[in-house]
């Protein structure tokens, strides 16, 4: 059974998800969240050196206040709104995740093999996040948009780049999944 | 005062992808295997609504908050940029399992790891503005 403070269920969260994305339409904006990247990079100074952060950033405030407003937001959901109970994954899932020395969830959003205090001190996995996070980042650049900008809303405004931009996202996505990951982990 | 709307979309957003677990690596592992309909059934839903909401708004002529006709620019017209960019993003996703969104969240609700991933993506995107020029789109 579904219940307040454990997994929201996938049809109210979608449904609120997409009503975000209509607010801030009404609102005179749209939903995507990898520009805020670009403007971080442009506070930052990055101006100096590429053209592409000449921009006006301060138009953008907004989209930062929306960042911000989902920082609290996940606050506010772990520290009041959550029992713990959560993240129940099929049993195969968890099964091969063992198999790559992975930790199950027991109620934790990420794992500690991930970002546990242990694994922060470990090269390997830092290298892993920054990689990551740097293939997120160059990728919705060169993408224009991340699951928000394309996935959410420019599927919802029937966009063709989009449905093209969301076939990569799964593109990569499987290949890292399947067979990646297993590599990495071992 | 005018942000506090925006403010409030925010918090309502982080809110969602927290307790709907979008932001969770575990459910992102869990979408790429195919072994669970959670993660398919939230985008899915929220798209159906974007759908709906979308044709509402052009059927109806309904203005936005300050009395402007609603325009959703298209996306400009391309394919390497969309499928190339895209699959780096895919690769990024299903190794770390957040998309720009759930950065800023994770690192709301405590997990300071994300941070790494936070400066990553600062880099990938200045790397992007440096060689953007010289991509294909």
């Amino acid at each position: 059974m579904y219940s307040f403070y454990g997994t929201w269920p996938w049809y109210i969260s979608g449904f609120l998800i997409g009503a975000v994305m209509l607010t801030l339409i009404y609102f005179g904006k749209t939903f995507g969240m990898s520009s805020n990247l670009r403007s971080m990079c442009s506070i930052l100074g990055a101006g100096r050196t590429s053209e592409f952060f000449r921009f006006d950033w301060k138009a953008q405030r907004w989209n930062l206040t929306v960042v911000l407003g989902a920082a609290l937001g996940g606050w506010l959901a772990v520290t009041f709104l959550s029992d713990g109970s959560g993240v129940n994954l099929n049993p195969k899932t968890v099964t091969e995740l063992q198999h790559m020395k992975i930790d199950a969830p027991d109620g934790k959003l990420l794992p500690d093999a991930l970002t546990g205090t242990e694994a922060l001190q470990s090269p390997k996995i830092l290298g892993i996040l920054l990689i990551g996070g740097l293939l997120v980042g160059f990728g919705t650049r060169y993408a224009g948009g991340c699951t928000s900008g394309h996935a959410i809303t420019g599927l919802s405004n029937l966009q063709l780049p989009s449905l093209i931009a969301v076939i990569g996202f799964f593109i990569g996505g499987l290949l890292m999944s399947w067979l990646l990951l297993p590599l990495i982990f071992n | 005062m005018k942000f506090i709307k925006f403010l409030l979309v925010g918090i309502v957003f982080g809110i969602v992808l927290t307790k709907s677990e979008a932001v969770s690596w575990y459910r992102i592992y869990e979408m790429f295997h195919f072994q669970s309909f959670h993660m398919f059934g939230i985008i899915g839903v929220a798209v159906v609504t974007g759908v709906i909401g979308i044709q509402l708004i052009r059927r109806r002529n309904i203005k936005d908050i300050t009395g402007q006709p609603i325009v959703i620019a298209d996306k400009e017209k391309g394919f390497t940029g969309y499928l190339v960019g895209g699959a780096l993003f895919g690769l990024g996703w299903g190794l770390v399992g957040t998309c720009p969104g759930p950065i800023f969240i994770l690192i709301g609700a405590g997990f300071w790891g994300v941070g790494v991933i936070l400066l990553g993506a600062l880099a990938g995107t200045y790397l992007y503005g440096l060689l953007k020029n010289k991509l294909p789109h």
